[in-house]
C-alpha cells in the first residue's frame, strides 16, 4: 500500500511544478504590489492580503529562469511558511492532483544551477514530470548574497 | 483526565506566580515598617501563600505544599505579633518565595526537589531561634541582614505601597475591625474571585447532576469551595467562611466516596451558594457581611452530612479539611470558634433534611433588594467588571481594527467624490465609531508601568546590601499606562539603569555622611505622560558624574579630540557614556560614573522609537530621562513619495521640512568634495537623496533641480536632510512587521497599509543614516561640529522673516529666534496693568505692537485677527504684533542694521533689545 498526497500544481516556463497542497493558503490573481527597493532581486513586492502583508516572490527569478513576457500576468500562490505567508508568482495555476509516493524520484545529479537547491525531485506522471518545489527553501530570500551596502 | 490535569497544573502555576509576584514587595514593606507593620499586609501575604499551599496540597505537589506550609506558619507568627519582621525573617521568607517560584516554574518536576535548607531555616525561626548564625542554611541571606536598612527606614517617609494602604484605611473608617485594615483592592479582588468561584461551583454542580461520578468535576468543585473558605477566612468574613466550610465538608465526603452525590446534596449546595452570594453582595455594598444569621444554612449542610455518614463527620474530612483546620486553629485564634459550631451541627436532629431550605425561599425576596441600589446606579458588580483575555486574541482584534481603519479611510475618500447627504451621515458615523473602537482596543493592550517596577525594590535592596550601601527606592506614577509590547521592551534597559544607579550612582554611607547627605541614598522612578509620549525618569541623589574623568577617558579612547572636549558642555559630556566602547573603559577603571553597557540601553530604547537623555550634577546626583512612545502599533508618520512610491517616516525622527524653490536661478545647495550640503540656519546639513539610497531611477543630485523637498531628520545626535520627490501628508499609520525576507535590508523598519489599500514601507531613519554614512565611527564629531558653527554665526546666510508694520517699511527677524507664527483673534486680547496681553498656551503672553515701537501710527486693522510673531525671551513667550508677515528669505547677514532684500531696504530687528524694553515694564 503506497501513500498518496495532494499537490497543488502550477506552470512555470512550460514546466510543471508542484507544492504540497496543505501548505497553500490560497490562490489569487495578480494584486497591486509595492516594490521594495534594495531587497533581494526575486522579491517583486508586498501585497496587502486583507490586512496581512505578504511578500511576493517571483519564482522565475528565484529559479534563474527568464522573466515572464510583459503581456502575461502572473498568478499568486500564497503559501504558509516559517517566514510567514509568502506569495509565489507563477505563470499559470494547474489542478490539485493526487500522487503516489512511489512515483517520486530525486533530481538527477546533472541538474544544476540555482534551481537545484529548490527542487526536491520529480513525480513521474504518465504524461509529464511534475517537479516538487521546496517551499521553505524557496521563500528563504534574504539579502546577504545580492547587493548590499 | 490527564489533559485536565495538565490544564489544572498550568492554571495553578499562573495563579501562583501572580500571587508570588506581589509577595516580594509586600515583604519588603513589612520589613521597613518594623514593629509597626501593617497587619492587613501580613494578611495579604498570608493569604497568597495559603492559596498556594492549598492548591499545591490538593494537586499532590507535596514539596511545594510543604515549603508553603512552613512559610505560612512563619507568617502566622508575624500575624499574631509573636514575631517581628526582622531582616532575618524577611530574608528567609524572600528566599522561600524565590524557591517557590522556581518550583512552580517547573511544576511537573517539583516533587523531587530539595527544599530542606529553606524548610530548616523557616523551622528555625518557628522554634524561636532568631540568631543569624546559619550561613550554611541560607548563605546569601546571612550577609544581607547586616546591612539591611531596618533602623534607617523607620525614620524615612513611607513608601508608596504603604501610603496607598494608609489612604484606604482613611477611606473607610466605619468598617468592621477586621476588614478595616484590609485594602480596598484586595477586597475587590476577593469579591471578583468569589463571584467567579460561585459561578463555577454552580456550573459544576449542574454538570455533576448529569454525571454524578465525574471525579474531575468533584475535584474542581471542592477546590472552588475551598478557595472561598480560605479567602474569606483570612479576610475575616466569618459567616461566609462558616458556610463555605460546611459546604466543603459535605463535598469532601463526596470526593472521598463516602456517599454518592445526589439531588439532595446538590440542592443544599446550590442553596448555600445563594446565601454566599447574598453575603458577598452585602460586603460589596457595605463592607460587612450584614446582620442576617445564616446558622440555618450551616446546620442544614451539616445535617445532610450527618445523615449521609451517621457515625461522625470527623473521619470524613480526612485529607484536606483537617490540615486546613489545625493550621487555622494555630494561627487564627478567632476562627477556632467556627469549628465547634460546625461539629455541633450533626448533633442536632435531621429534621430539616426534607423541608425546603428557608434560606432558599427568602433569597429571591432579599437578594434583589440588596443588589438593586448598585445596579440602579449603573455600577456593575465587581465580578462582572473584569475578565481575563488571551493576548493573542487582543492582537487579532487589533489587526482587524487596523483593517477597519483602512476600510474607513477608503470610504472617506469615496465619500468626498459623491454628493449624498444620507451617505455622508453614515460615513461620518462610521468614521467616529471606528476611531472610538480603535482607541478602545488600544486601551485593552495598555498596562501600568508598575508591572515592570515591582521587581525593583527587591533588586535595589539586594544590590545595596551587596555593595554595602544604603538605598531606598521611591516610585511615582506607577499607574502610567503603556502598550504591552513597549513594557516588554523597556524592562531590560530599565533594570540595567536601576542596577547601574545603585552600583555606581549612590555613594557609600561614609562618603555620603562626609558630604552631609542622608546616609540612605534615594532612587526615584517617575513616569508620566507628556505630549503623547511617556517619560520615565530615573533620579538619584548620588555622586553624579565626574565630567573631567569622562572627558579624559573619552580622549584616551579616541572618541573625541582634546579640543572638542574643552568645548563640550557638561550635558554633552554626560551623554558620552552612551557611546559604544566607552562603557567598558569605565568599568575596567571602576571610576565613579556609570557605564556598563549603556550603549546597549540606548540602542534598545531607540529601537522602540524612544530617546535617552542624561543630566548630572557632580556631587548632587543624576537624572536619566527616557522618552518612549505610548504604543508601537500606531504611530504618527510623514508620508513622502520617491519615484512614484510612498514611504512613511516616523514623526519621532522628524525635525522639520524645508522646501527650496527656484533652484535653477539661485542654487542653495553647496558641495563639499562631491557631498551635497545645505546651510540650515547657518549650520551645514548633509543631504542624502532617498532615490540614491534606495537605488531608484534618477538618483543622484545634479544641482539642477527646479525645487527640492528636504526632510530634516535626526539620527542619534546627528541631523541630515533627506531629499524626497514629494511630501504628501502626515498620517497615523498602523505599523506591521516586515517579513523575514528583508532582515538584511537596513533601511526599512516595517510596513503599513495606506488608505487606498496599498502597502507602504516605513523608513528606518537610523538605518538610512548608517547606510548613507551620515553616522560614522566618530560620533563625537557631530557635537563638535555643531558647536563650532554655533560659535560664529555671523557672516553666514540666515533665514529671515520679513514683516511689515503698517507703512512701507520692512523689517526682518532671524527665523531662528522665532518660536511660532500665530494668528490671534482680536477678541482674545486682554488688558493688564502694563498693556496688552493674551492667554497663550497656559501662560500670559505680553504683546508688543511693532507699529507702536517704530513710531508708526497705530494701524487700524479691519480683520478680526492679528498676525503675531511668538518668540521666547528668558523662558517666557513674547508676542510681537505685526501688520503682515510677508516672506521668509535667505540672505547674507552682515553686522549692519539694515540690509537689502528683494530690492527693499529692510531693517533688522534686535529682539533682545526690544524684549528688554518690554520686560522692564513688567
Amino acid at each position: 500500500m503506497t501513500n498518496t498526497k495532494q499537490l497543488c500544481t502550477f506552470q512555470l516556463a512550460n514546466q510543471s511544478f508542484a507544492v504540497d497542497a496543505l501548505t497553500v493558503q490560497e490562490l489569487i490573481r495578480l494584486q497591486p504590489m509595492t516594490r521594495v527597493p534594495m531587497a533581494h532581486e526575486s522579491v517583486r513586492g508586498l501585497i496587502n492580503l486583507r490586512g496581512q502583508i505578504v511578500t511576493a516572490i517571483d519564482l522565475r527569478t528565484r529559479l534563474g529562469l527568464e522573466k515572464l513576457a510583459e503581456d502575461r500576468q502572473p498568478m499568486n500562490v500564497v503559501v504558509r511558511s516559517d517566514e510567514g505567508a509568502v506569495s509565489l508568482l507563477v505563470d499559470q495555476i494547474g489542478d490539485v492532483i493526487e500522487v503516489e509516493d512511489g512515483c517520486f524520484e530525486a533530481p538527477p545529479d546533472t541538474l544544476n544551477g540555482s534551481a537545484r537547491e529548490f527542487i526536491r525531485g520529480a513525480y513521474k506522471l504518465a504524461d509529464r514530470l511534475l517537479l516538487l518545489l521546496d517551499c521553505e527553501l524557496a521563500v528563504q530570500v534574504s539579502n546577504d548574497t545580492s547587493k548590499s551596502n | 483526565m490527564s489533559n485536565d490535569d495538565a490544564e489544572l497544573l498550568q492554571e495553578f502555576a499562573v495563579e501562583s506566580q501572580e500571587h508570588l509576584a506581589d509577595i516580594e514587595n509586600q515583604l519588603l514593606t513589612l520589613e521597613s515598617q518594623g514593629e509597626n507593620m501593617d497587619v492587613a499586609l501580613v494578611n495579604t501575604v498570608f493569604r497568597a501563600i495559603h492559596s498556594i499551599k492549598g492548591a499545591a496540597g490538593f494537586m499532590g505537589l507535596d514539596t511545594l505544599g510543604g515549603l508553603a506550609h512552613r512559610a505560612e506558619e512563619v507568617l502566622g507568627l508575624l500575624r499574631s505579633k509573636d514575631l517581628r519582621p526582622t531582616s532575618l525573617v524577611i530574608n528567609t521568607l524572600l528566599r522561600a518565595a524565590d524557591r517557590l517560584k522556581e518550583l512552580i516554574d517547573e511544576v511537573e518536576n517539583s516533587n523531587g526537589q530539595d527544599v530542606a535548607s529553606h524548610i530548616e531555616a523557616l523551622e528555625k525561626i518557628l522554634s524561636g531561634d532568631l540568631s543569624d548564625d546559619s550561613p550554611s542554611v541560607v548563605p546569601a541571606v546571612a550577609a544581607a541582614p547586616v546591612q539591611a536598612p531596618t533602623p534607617a527606614s523607620e525614620t524615612t517617609p513611607s513608601t508608596p505601597a504603604e501610603s496607598t494602604i494608609a489612604t484606604s484605611i482613611v477611606d473607610e473608617p466605619t468598617v468592621a475591625a477586621d476588614v478595616a485594615t484590609e485594602s480596598q483592592t484586595s477586597q475587590r479582588e476577593f469579591l471578583i474571585e468569589c463571584f467567579d468561584n460561585l459561578e463555577q461551583i454552580e456550573r459544576d454542580l449542574l454538570l455533576l447532576e448529569k454525571t454524578p461520578a465525574s471525579e474531575t468535576i468533584i475535584n474542581a468543585l471542592f477546590r472552588s469551595v475551598h478557595s472561598i473558605k480560605g479567602a474569606s477566612g483570612y479576610l475575616g468574613f466569618k459567616k461566609l467562611e462558616q458556610i463555605a466550610h460546611a459546604a466543603e465538608s459535605l463535598m469532601s465526603g463526596v470526593r472521598d466516596q463516602l456517599f454518592p452525590f445526589d439531588a439532595q446534596i446538590s440542592e443544599a449546595l446550590l442553596g448555600s451558594l445563594d446565601v454566599q452570594r447574598k453575603i458577598l453582595h452585602a460586603i460589596e455594598a457595605t463592607n460587612s457581611e450584614g446582620q442576617e444569621d445564616h446558622q440555618f444554612t450551616i446546620d442544614f449542610l451539616g445535617a445532610i452530612l450527618s445523615v449521609k455518614v451517621p457515625k461522625s463527620p470527623a473521619p470524613v474530612k480526612n485529607t484536606k479539611a483537617p490540615k486546613a483546620e489545625t493550621k487555622k486553629a494555630a494561627v487564627v485564634p478567632p476562627q477556632s470558634a467556627v469549628v465547634p459550631a460546625v461539629s455541633a451541627a450533626p448533633a442536632q436532629p435531621t429534621a430539616p433534611a426534607k423541608t425546603p431550605s428557608p434560606s432558599n425561599s427568602t433569597d429571591p425576596a432579599n437578594d434583589p433588594k440588596k443588589a438593586d441600589p448598585k445596579q440602579a446606579a449603573g455600577e456593575a458588580s465587581a465580578a462582572d467588571s473584569t475578565i481575563r483575555v488571551d493576548v493573542s486574541l487582543l492582537d487579532k482584534l487589533m489587526t482587524r481594527v487596523g483593517e477597519l481603519v483602512l476600510a474607513r479611510n477608503q470610504i472617506l475618500q469615496f465619500n468626498s467624490t459623491i454628493e449624498d447627504a444620507g451617505l455622508q451621515n453614515a460615513v461620518q458615523r462610521l468614521n467616529l465609531i471606528t476611531s472610538e473602537l480603535q482607541e478602545g482596543v488600544m486601551k485593552t493592550r495598555m498596562q501600568p508601568i508598575g508591572n515592570v517596577w515591582t521587581k525593583f525594590p527587591r533588586l535595589v535592596r539586594d544590590l545595596a546590601a551587596m555593595c554595602e550601601k544604603q538605598c531606598r527606592i521611591e516610585m511615582e506614577g506607577k499607574e502610567t499606562e503603556l502598550d504591552k509590547t513597549i513594557i516588554e521592551a523597556i524592562k531590560d534597559p530599565l533594570t540595567h539603569l536601576v542596577r547601574n544607579t545603585v552600583d555606581h550612582g549612590i555613594e557609600k554611607p561614609e562618603v555620603r555622611q562626609q558630604v552631609g547627605k542622608p546616609i540612605e541614598g534615594c532612587l526615584t522612578l517617575r513616569a508620566y505622560h507628556e505630549g503623547g509620549q511617556v517619560i520615565i525618569e530615573i533620579v538619584d541623589d548620588g555622586g553624579g558624574l565626574n565630567f573631567e574623568r569622562i572627558k579624559s577617558k573619552a580622549i584616551e579612547k579616541g572618541l573625541i579630540g582634546a579640543e572638542e572636549a574643552a568645548r563640550m558642555l557638561d550635558r554633552e559630556v554626560g551623554n558620552l557614556i552612551f557611546l559604544p566602547g566607552f562603557s567598558t573603559a569605565e568599568k575596567v577603571s571602576s571610576v565613579s560614573g556609570r557605564g556598563v553597557g549603556m550603549d546597549v540601553v540606548r540602542t534598545n530604547i531607540e529601537k522602540i522609537g524612544g530617546t535617552v537623555d542624561l543630566q548630572s550634577q557632580t556631587g548632587k546626583g543624576t537624572t536619566i530621562k527616557i522618552k518612549i512612545p505610548l504604543t508601537l502599533a500606531i504611530v504618527p508618520a510623514l508620508i513622502i513619495t520617491a519615484d512614484g512610491d510612498r514611504y512613511a517616516i516616523p514623526q519621532v525622527n522628524l525635525l522639520e521640512l524645508v522646501r527650496l524653490e527656484d533652484q535653477a536661478h539661485k542654487p542653495s545647495i553647496e558641495w563639499i568634495h562631491g557631498a551635497p550640503v545645505y546651510r540650515l540656519r547657518g549650520q551645514l546639513l548633509p543631504l542624502v537623496s532617498l532615490r540614491e539610497q534606495l537605488g531608484l531611477q534618477g538618483s543622484g543630485l545634479t544641482g539642477h533641480e527646479e525645487c527640492l523637498n528636504i526632510v530634516v531628520l535626526k539620527a542619534d545626535d546627528r541631523q541630515f536632510g533627506l531629499i524626497v520627490d514629494r511630501i504628501n501628508d502626515s498620517e497615523e499609520i498602523v505599523v506591521k512587521p516586515l517579513g523575514k525576507q528583508f532582515k538584511n535590508v537596513p533601511v526599512y523598519s516595517g510596513t503599513t497599509i495606506m488608505g487606498d489599500g496599498r502597502v507602504a514601507l516605513i523608513l528606518d531613519v537610523m538605518g538610512l543614516a548608517h547606510s548613507a554614512k551620515v553616522i560614522s565611527g566618530s560620533k563625537g564629531r557631530a557635537a563638535a561640529e555643531s558647536s563650532e558653527h554655533a560659535a560664529n554665526p555671523s557672516d553666514t546666510r540666515q533665514s529671515l522673516l520679513i514683516l511689515s508694520a503698517g507703512d512701507d517699511r520692512r523689517f526682518a527677524l532671524p527665523l531662528s529666534q522665532v518660536t511660532r507664527l500665530e494668528k490671534l483673534a482680536i477678541k482674545s486680547i486682554e488688558h493688564s496693568r502694563n498693556g496688552e496681553v493674551v492667554q497663550y498656551r497656559g501662560e500670559i503672553m505680553p504683546l508688543t505692537r511693532l507699529s507702536n515701537m517704530m513710531g508708526i501710527g497705530s494701524s487700524c486693522l479691519d480683520s478680526d485677527t492679528l498676525d503675531v510673531v511668538v518668540y521666547t525671551q528668558d523662558d517666557r513667550s513674547m508676542g510681537l504684533v505685526v501688520e503682515q508677515i510677508l516672506d521668509i528669505v535667505e540672505s547674507e547677514v552682515s553686522n549692519s542694521s539694515s540690509i537689502v532684500i528683494h530690492e527693499h531696504v529692510t531693517d533688522l530687528l534686535d529682539l533682545s533689545a526690544m524684549a528688554g524694553s518690554v520686560q522692564s515694564s513688567y
